[in-house]
């Protein structure tokens, strides 16, 4: 009887248990959607629609912000988005290089100073890369350099945090007995490195390269404070003036709402692309390895 | 036979040379873009400018200042203003982001559960959107002529909501990095809690133990590494607040020059050109962050071995 009855309310709690953390779940993604929402249902108002009429309802100014956004400033919108895709793009790619090939020595040899530089390496990741920006700035303009795009380009080449993942990756993915077995036939520590560890560190470099590319994609402070061309800023720099601008004239707004929306779309296609590659229990197991 | 021996202590050789190639370029960037940066700083904080001579022909000189800068930067009531607003933020963004985290991973971990494939994605795609646009979204959805929950409010009567007000404002920021943070934090914890093998419920689920309870006391208990880490990541977020208050700055009045201390860094630096301020500033920052951080994972180990023992 008893066991009947426990089923019974077994069978009654799954299904309350079915229905409301689907309802939470909805609630939430509901959430982080609605901005998204905005902003393109924004897009496609005209500048005086946007101040009058109500905002989940479509507009009839669409390809008129879409010109006005890519003629602005003689196209400067579009150098902008070109940058970000080379700073973010050019830089993830050496980042994630070098973080791999630095995860993959500290991790397979042991050698003198090793726990020195990981430990020092590793200090890093508790340093805000802000309060380095003020400095690196200082040194990069003393020797000439800022104000380009290396000055943006370099001192994201390293991160720590890349760094202190690929280690704790390849000491999990890379066997040390194939690589003592590619040592007995003769090959160089290099060759075995590029032909057996990256291919096998590949599944993690996604996700350090995912990571780097959305950290220097979204970065701020560090353009905002190297460059004053207008022509080399990223798209966060860039909106950023067209927003402070746009105070004076809302005309501008359009123009803004309207970057924002364009500047998203292509990050959320290449996360939907690469979530499935990616391997973030690299992250939650971090502590423990 | 000869030839082998000979290539031996050569391959040797190139073996105990080869982890410093691998680590070089790492190791180079990381004192020219790293060290050197921070020591520099911390020297330039004891520095100050001097004019010597007078006039307008006066030269600007550096002289050691001592703790000068420290003193200045520390006794300036629009530091202590900054820390507090901080504070307050805080206060508001850390526990709800990991929280709202926690909450709705252990949902996507509900065998029960629909839709999760859509959820985790929505939820997750604010990572990917800047901070500078995730508040420039926000503050069109903030600004009275423009939000559409100040649009709703004021067709029912109840007036334009202050989001951008005093109060308002530290709950209106709090929101756009929670919006921004949850995705992410949620994607740590639910990945470690994919690492739990699945027979450590099935005795709980046997004992009539039901989700919740299986979520409160297996669960979460589990995830406590999960959560140490993204606690700290949200921490140091939250110290390095600059991108949002600055987004928003030009559509309200209350967000000063000096709103957080990150502001306050930038405004010595570029605004008023107190180049040694800003390196103080920037000292105390790091160390406090570096402080604080240390002080979540000793506080965390501690309480770990207290409940082994």
């Amino acid at each position: 009887m008893t066991a009947i009855a426990t089923r019974e309310t077994a069978k009654l709690s799954t299904r309350r248990g079915k229905v409301w953390p689907t309802i939470i779940l909805l609630i939430g993604a509901a959430y982080c959607l609605v901005p998204v929402l905005w902003v393109f249902m924004a897009t496609s108002k005209s500048p005086g629609e946007l101040f009058t009429t109500f905002s989940f309802a479509p507009g009839t100014g669409l390809v008129d912000n879409l010109t006005d956004l890519f003629s602005y400033g003689g196209g400067q919108y579009g150098l902008w988005a070109l940058n970000s895709v080379i700073y973010a793009g050019f830089g993830g790619v050496l980042s994630t290089f070098i973080s791999t090939m630095a995860g993959y020595g500290l991790a397979k040899y042991e050698f003198k100073g090793r726990n020195l530089i990981f430990f020092s390496i590793l200090g890093g990741v508790l340093i805000p890369g802000i309060t380095l920006a003020i400095p690196q700035y200082l040194l990069l303009s003393q020797v000439g350099l800022a104000g380009g795009y290396v000055s943006v380009l370099l001192p994201i080449l390293i991160s720590p945090f890349g760094i202190y993942l690929s280690r704790v990756y390849a000491a999990s993915a890379v066997p040390q007995d194939t690589i003592e077995a590619a040592r007995l036939d003769g090959a160089s520590e290099w060759k075995i490195f590029m032909r057996i560890g990256l291919p096998m560190m590949l599944p993690g470099m996604v996700t350090v390269f995912m990571l780097t590319f959305v950290g220097i994609w979204n970065n701020f402070l560090l353009p905002f404070i190297m460059l004053s061309n207008q022509d080399s800023y990223p798209l966060t720099v860039g909106l950023y003036t067209l927003l402070s601008k746009g105070s004076g004239t809302p005309a501008l707004y359009s123009v803004a709402i309207t970057g924002a929306a364009v500047s998203i779309i292509p990050l959320i296609l290449l996360m939907l692309f690469l979530q499935r590659f990616w391997r973030l229990d690299l992250l939650s197991g971090g502590l423990k390895g | 036979m000869t030839a082998r021996v000979a290539t031996r202590p050569r391959k040797r050789q190139r073996m105990r040379l080869a982890p410093y190639i691998f680590v070089a370029p790492a190791v180079v960037l990381f004192v020219v873009f790293m060290l050197v940066p921070i020591l520099y700083a911390a020297w330039l904080s004891f520095q100050s400018y001097k004019l010597e001579g007078g006039g307008i022909l006066g030269t600007r000189v550096q002289v050691f200042a001592g703790l000068d800068n420290y003193i200045s930067v520390l006794s300036d009531p629009a530091l202590a203003t900054g820390f507090g607003h901080l504070g307050l933020y805080g206060i508001i963004a850390v526990p709800l982001t990991l929280g709202l985290a926690l909450l709705f991973a252990l949902l996507l971990d509900v065998p029960a559960a629909r839709a999760k494939r859509f959820s985790q994605t929505a939820i997750f795609i604010p990572y990917a959107v800047p901070g500078v646009v995730a508040a420039l979204l926000w503050g069109f959805m903030y600004l009275p002529s423009t939000s559409p929950f100040s649009y709703i409010s004021r067709e029912l009567g109840w007036g334009t909501i202050p989001f951008l007000e005093d109060p308002g404002i530290f709950g209106s920021i709090a929101n756009i990095a929670i919006w921004g943070g949850v995705g992410f934090n949620m994607i740590i914890i639910y990945t470690s809690l994919r690492g739990i093998p699945d027979e450590i419920y099935e005795a709980a689920r046997l004992d009539g133990a039901g989700e919740l309870q299986i979520a409160l006391r297996i669960k979460i208990p589990l995830v406590v590494p999960a959560l140490v880490l993204t606690g700290i990541f949200s921490l140091i977020g939250a110290l390095q607040l600059y991108s949002e208050p600055t987004t928003l700055k030009p559509m309200t009045d209350v967000i000063s020059q000096t709103w957080v201390p990150l502001m306050t860094i930038y405004r010595n630096a570029f605004l008023t050109d107190d180049l040694p301020g800003a390196a103080a500033l920037s000292v105390v920052l790091a160390v406090g962050t570096v402080a604080v951080s240390a002080l979540v994972l000793w506080l965390t180990n501690r309480r770990n071995k207290g409940a082994q023992s």
